[in-house]
């Protein structure tokens, strides 16, 4: 027998097996755990929807389960996860949803108490840079941010777009940012991130410049164990990065070991920045959550998803010190093929 | 006249500036050009060694080299 059969596997969970035209993280953190060699893995997969093509890739996912969906509330979900456990034994579990983030925190505690570790920032932090509150966590930690307005009604807004003049992004509470040049295109904007994501709507003066985004990994005492900055050089009609490079630049890194600091910052995290023509980098948003690019961070040299499991499982880990700039992802999406069996397991008994 | 420090270039005329991201393709002309700059040279140095590898114009060559330059410096990848 080889001496690595005899190590036992570390059992992980990871949400958002959704790898669409606007991916959610979950494969790409799968990916980065699976391609370290410290640890012999059994990932199980949690889902909300029967067609997260994730379920369906049995060499990432060993074994997928439906969870409740985030609405349902933290008993729900700890009820689930509970039943999952019973069976599965999961040590390590990484949710990877902003929408989902807020319940697991809640129930960080309890997990922990039947042997599931998370690596997930506090409460605290995780609303301090939301959205909605991202302005105000600016001005507390000396951050440059975007002029922002936070809208209940929708009369609100001309009133804010005469302040802040045209262009300017309607964004939703959770997802979705729409550049508006118009009154009339703001309303609409307005309408439709209400109808997808709810209330409040948030409208950010517009800047212009190269959109850049860092993923970070804290150890939640103030340290920056990895710090991955990336350009994008393709991006979808939703904003997403389709290809993207990693770059050298001591302002970026500089921006988020000063975030990880404020902030104490415990977990992975996407800064989304944008570099002004006169180079200067706005935050535009905080991301809690690794992005959907972060295989990228192996790549480079930095295996973040991999790290975050250590550091869940209580392991001591080095900061890492150096990256190679100048990788590239291109990414691409494929059409699978699946039973109707297989769908029908996923969609009647919650399970594959 | 120096390229940034950080700037990388090949042979086959690709640019890469890991500051920003940003890539370049330039043609043989230009790749030898930028293979002078990487050796410190200045731009009389420079025009030297193209027109005495080239019949040109000396005219011709510095109105071409100043707009060259003036094409890398507007893309962020000459030294101010």
């Amino acid at each position: 027998m080889k001496e690595k059969d005899k190590v036992k596997k570390i059992v992980i969970a990871v949400t958002a097996l959704n790898a669409i035209d606007s991916p959610g993280p979950g494969i790409s953190v799968i990916r980065a755990i699976r391609d370290c060699e410290d640890f012999e893995v059994k990932i199980i997969g949690l889902a909300y929807e029967s067609l997260e093509p994730g379920i369906y890739m049995h060499d990432i996912v060993d074994k997928t389960y439906q969870i409740p969906y985030p609405s349902a509330g933290t008993d729900a979900l700890l009820a689930r996860l509970h039943h999952i456990n019973n069976i599965e034994h999961i040590d390590v579990l990484i949710p990877n949803f902003d929408a989902e983030l807020s319940n697991f925190i809640k129930i960080s505690d309890e997990l922990g108490k039947i042997g599931i570790n998370t690596f997930l920032p506090r409460l605290e932090e995780f609303e301090a840079r939301d959205k909605v509150n991202l302005s105000k966590f600016g001005k507390k930690h000396d951050f440059p941010i975007p002029t922002d307005k936070v809208i209940f009604q929708v009369e609100e807004l001309s009133k804010t777009a005469e302040r802040f003049g045209f262009p300017l992004v309607v964004k939703g509470k959770y997802y979705d940012a729409i550049i508006c040049n118009s009154v009339e295109e703001a309303n609409k904007a307005f309408y439709k991130l209400q109808a997808k994501w709810g209330l409040p709507i948030i409208i950010q003066k517009f800047i212009r410049g190269t959109e850049i985004n860092v993923a970070l990994l804290g150890d939640g005492k103030g340290n920056a164990i990895s710090i991955i900055p990336m350009r994008k050089l393709y991006i979808t009609e939703k904003g997403k990065a389709w290809a993207g490079i990693t770059i050298e630049d001591p302002v970026l890194i500089d921006i988020a070991e000063k975030f990880i600091r404020a902030t104490k910052w415990q977990g992975g995290c996407e800064l989304e920045i944008m570099m002004s023509s006169d180079a200067k980098p706005f935050i535009m948003e905080v991301n809690p959550r690794f992005p959907a690019w972060i295989y990228l961070s192996v790549a480079a040299g930095q295996n973040q998803p991999a790290t975050l499991v250590k550091l869940a499982l209580g392991q001591k880990v080095i900061p890492f010190k150096k990256y190679e700039v100048g990788k590239v992802f291109v990414r691409y999406s494929w059409d699978m093929i699946i039973n109707l069996s297989e769908f029908q397991e996923i969609s009647g008994r919650g399970e594959l | 006249m120096k390229l940034k420090k950080n700037i990388a270039t090949s042979e086959a005329g690709f640019i890469f500036n890991p500051g920003t991201g940003d890539s370049f393709s330039v043609n043989n002309m230009g790749s030898e050009i930028l293979s002078i700059l990487k050796e410190n040279k200045s731009q009389d140095e420079v025009i030297e060694s193209i027109s005495s590898k080239y019949e040109v114009e000396r005219s011709q060559l510095e109105k071409d080299l100043e707009d060259f330059f003036s094409q890398l410096y507007g893309y962020n990848l000459l030294e101010i």
